[in-house]
């Protein structure tokens, strides 16, 4: 084929604006713009503690060594091709995932009644999820707990879903707001989707009790309630897989429906490997093939099909039964390390005497802290100990070592006397 | 009382589980504490119909239904042309030397970690993929007048694309060829924009039908977005010729519509990807703004890793700051960031000039492996004495032909010869080898000589 000799291309008129001149600048997404000041950040004692990834001790980012393991079988594997996955995923994943979450005894699983589909991430299982609601749902209002995870309510309205919330955290207990909870999804518009935290609750590190989930479950099914769940943070709460289950096994368990994403990014720490899946829980497995059929023209306009990769590592570490001990083992290490941080942050500020009640910390569980401090103490603690979080009092408590818990608890010492009225001051 | 629904079977499950049946049996018999007990009573909603069971039974998608139907043939003569993926001569599925010399670079290297991408991708891959298109000396790209994002291959690149023009964009009408891949029309409509189509195909020359084409686009509204394929239009293997393009782009640029290239086969339609990337080139350097989806599932054998790029060439450095913002608002709620895998294999190989230099070599086999194959495939319909012009084998362009069988005789060969292609007549000439030519031109013979 013959080159077009360079000529004089057809100019466009000069005075062409660009088409997209009238577009606005888009602020940086809040949690990136923490990342971007603390990368500029030129002190050496510098903390982040916003992003939601786990760090070492030694404040490194950690692959599992099962994780890389695996990888190295699956490069060695000469037999391993890289054709396109079905649109629902790797259907070895799927099975595994949902065996994960319901139980390996779990009725609905058995009775061929959960449809489960590989997604690309947590993310992405919920927006799937979400759109599949839109379309088919006859409920379009999503409520949501006060507070929740970000990007919650971007991903579900993207979908076309309309939002409310629903009382959970209590800012002067820092506890769980049950009797509100239970108003508000008590007085809910009659089957409404409820998206609730499966455990490890993200931002508050609050989760209810397993009695308080019966009533919560209860409720929900005498209104009708659809509950879709969140499940990030399996076994990074409790250290056990099958306890961070619970509310979603009580849910899958009693013949009811619901909707669950599940995310692989913290508990396997393949964050970048983008890995989840979605399942639906329907009331009978014909339902569950067609929902299943439906799922397929959503994703196949999205993305086609998902990534390999992710889903690779984790069919082979769930599949096999010493890799899948390798890794409950190193989850159970880097939960009681998330355990072990929060009781030495209390101590230290106990110990100080830093006004207040800081028993929070050692009730809350999971990744992530609701610390207590309002956005002027946040404030300072970034100007004046250079340390990053989320302006609404988050912690992760994943991103902070042993060492560098006295230079936090000084900072939050510093920052609870700095606030407090000088008459109040000894 | 009898608990209301069932439990997990005490002898399967953890301990944990049985722990939770105890509770709940507890809970079923006690009574409330809690001031706001909600009495344990079925309600409809709960013991009645699935909320899904209005939910019907969606149609096999009509390309991957074809894979899925071979799977299902017992025939040991059985031929798969439906999904464009490359096989090789022994008619396997093929991973390129240099991906896996790219994979054992990436697992030896210790400081690699898995956390998150930024939300646009690795930068480095983005700024690649934009050379690998655009050329090097692009002055589009010296100028920073180009954005680009990692997306979810070819698919997902297009989808983003398509978000963000239904959301920032004056016009929200997109131009398709007739025919397109089957997937395009569901992409638009889902992100929010209308399809129109615009002749393309000529069915009774099996060429281009380019006077429809300048009569449809010149006719369309200003402003208007117009769905290009870069080079190996999928179904027919088409494509229009250099002077045509440059006719395509004057029109278009006279009427401002906005053009939108997919770019999936760059490399693989000529051998030469910068021969591949022409059509693109010639709207980047006349100074105005495009769309760019891009694919490596093909050219670079990594269909599974999904692997694309968004490109977009503004007017101006700032314009593309600007887009590139906004683009992370259409990402961050849908997969928040992309994945990490595949991205990382493409560049490693486009930053290092030897593993670039094995990539185009194992590109140009492929690419001249399929070229091979349309000859003999012509070479065989002629030695049969197939009624009928077949030099639309040897003129169309890439992965696919368009036969010009209609979907009677496509069902007759799928019926009596085990050939499995979608109902369009379209054949992916890489799942064919010298091997399986034979019995396909025999498919063929019979269909048009049989069936009319």
């Amino acid at each position: 084929m013959e080159y077009l000799k360079p000529m004089e291309p057809t100019r466009i008129p000069s005075n062409g604006d660009s088409l997209f001149q009238d577009i606005t600048l888009a602020p940086d997404i809040p949690i990136y713009a923490t990342t971007a000041a603390y990368n500029k950040d030129p002190c050496p004692n510098k903390l982040h503690l916003g992003i939601g990834v786990y760090r070492t001790e030694e404040g490194k980012c950690h692959t599992l060594n099962v994780v890389k393991q695996v990888e190295q079988t699956l490069a060695n594997d000469l037999s391993a091709d890289k054709e396109y996955l079905p649109i629902t995923g790797m259907p070895e994943f799927n099975k595994l995932s949902a065996k994960l979450m319901f139980g390996s005894g779990s009725p609905a699983i058995k009775e061929s009644r959960v449809v489960t589909v590989q997604c690309v991430s947590g993310c992405l299982s919920l927006r799937v999820g979400a759109e599949f609601l839109a379309k088919h749902y006859h409920q379009h209002v999503v409520y949501l707990p006060g507070p929740t995870y970000g990007n919650h309510p971007n991903l579900i309205s993207a979908a076309g879903l309309t939002l409310k919330t629903y009382r959970y955290y209590d800012p002067k207990t820092l506890v769980l707001d049950f009797q509100g909870l239970l108003e508000d999804l008590g007085s809910a518009l009659s089957g409404a989707i409820v998206l609730f935290h499966a455990c490890g609750h993200n931002p508050t590190g609050v989760d209810p009790t397993c009695q308080q989930w019966e009533q919560i479950r209860q409720l929900v099914r005498q209104r009708g309630l659809l509950p879709f769940f969140d499940c990030a943070y399996q076994g990074l709460v409790s250290g056990n897989l099958d306890d961070d289950a619970q509310s979603i096994r009580m849910f899958g368990c009693d013949g009811g429906e619901c909707v669950v994403a599940q995310s692989y990014s913290k508990n396997m720490g393949l964050y970048g490997e983008r890995i989840g899946s979605l399942s639906i829980v329907c009331k009978t497995a014909d339902v569950a093939r067609r929902v299943e059929s439906q799922l397929k023209l959503i994703i196949r306009p999205l993305y086609s099909n998902p990534p390999i990769h992710g889903a690779a590592i984790v069919t082979a570490i769930l599949k096999d039964r010493d890799l899948y001990q390798k890794w409950t083992n190193e989850l159970k290490a880097m939960r009681d390390r998330l355990v072990q941080v929060r009781r030495q942050l209390y101590d230290s500020l106990c110990n100080k005497g830093t006004p207040g009640d800081w028993s929070h910390f050692i009730k809350q569980v999971g990744m992530y802290s609701f610390t207590g401090l309002n956005k002027d103490q946040v404030d300072f603690l970034t100007r004046e100990y250079h340390i990053y979080m989320s302006s609404d009092g988050r912690i992760n408590i994943g991103g902070l070592s042993s060492k560098a818990v006295p230079y936090f608890a000084d900072a939050i010492h510093d920052a609870v006397i700095s606030s407090l009225p000088s008459s109040t001051l000894a | 009382m009898r608990p209301e629904f069932t439990l997990p079977s005490s002898s399967s499950s953890s301990s944990a589980d049985r722990r939770l049946n105890a509770l709940v049996r507890h809970l079923a018999t006690a009574s409330m504490v809690s001031q706001t007990a909600v009495a344990f009573s079925p309600t409809s909603g709960f013991h009645g119909d699935s909320v899904f069971s209005h939910v019907v039974r969606a149609p096999e998608d009509p390309i991957l239904g074809v894979t899925v139907a071979y799977n299902k043939d017992p025939s040991p003569v059985k031929l798969n042309l439906g999904v464009g993926a490359y096989r090789t001569e022994e008619g396997k599925p093929l991973v390129l030397n240099v991906v896996r010399k790219a994979e054992q670079m990436l697992l030896n290297d210790k400081s690699r970690v898995k956390e998150y991408l930024p939300i646009v991708g690795i930068a480095e891959f983005n700024k690649l993929s934009a050379k690998l298109i655009f050329g090097a000396d692009s002055p589009a790209i010296r100028e920073n007048r180009v954005t680009t994002v990692q997306c979810l291959s070819g698919t997902g690149s297009l989808r983003v694309g398509a978000e963000f023009l239904a959301r920032h964009y004056h016009q929200k009408t997109i131009y398709i060829p007739q025919p397109t891949w089957g997937n395009h029309p569901k992409v638009f409509t889902l992100a929010g924009l209308s399809v129109k189509t615009y002749r393309y195909y000529d069915p009774t020359t099996r060429g281009m039908n380019f006077q429809g084409l300048l009569e449809d686009l010149g006719s369309a509204p200003s402003g208007s977005i117009v769905l290009l394929h870069a080079c190996a239009h999928n179904p027919t293997g088409v494509d229009p010729t250099l002077q045509q393009w440059e006719q395509i782009r004057q029109l278009m640029r006279s009427k401002a519509l906005l053009p939108f290239f997919d770019s999936a086969y760059q490399g693989f339609a000529s051998g030469n990807l910068d021969e591949d990337a022409q059509s693109i080139r010639m709207f980047v350097a006349d100074g105005g703004e495009c769309f760019v989806a891009q694919s490596y599932a093909k050219n670079m054998g990594l269909y599974g890793e999904r692997v694309g790029a968004l490109s977009v060439v503004c007017r101006a450095a700032d314009v593309a700051s600007k887009v590139e913002s906004q683009l992370k608002l259409v990402i961050r709620p849908m997969f928040s960031n992309p994945p990490i895998h595949g991205a990382s294999i493409v560049a490693t190989i486009l930053k290092d000039s030897n593993m670039f230099n094995e990539w185009t070599i194992e590109l140009k086999a492929m690419a001249d492996r399929i070229i091979s194959m349309r000859k003999q495939l012509f070479d065989a319909l002629h030695a049969r004495g197939t009624p009928g012009d077949w030099s639309h084998i040897i003129k169309q362009i890439g992965m696919f032909t368009f036969t010009g069988l209609n979907s009677k005789q496509v069902e007759f060969m799928t019926r009596e010869y085990h050939i499995y292609m979608t109902s369009d007549g379209r054949i992916s000439m890489a799942g064919l080898s010298s091997k399986t030519v034979p019995h396909l031109a025999d498919a063929i013979h019979a269909a048009v000589t049989r069936m009319s």
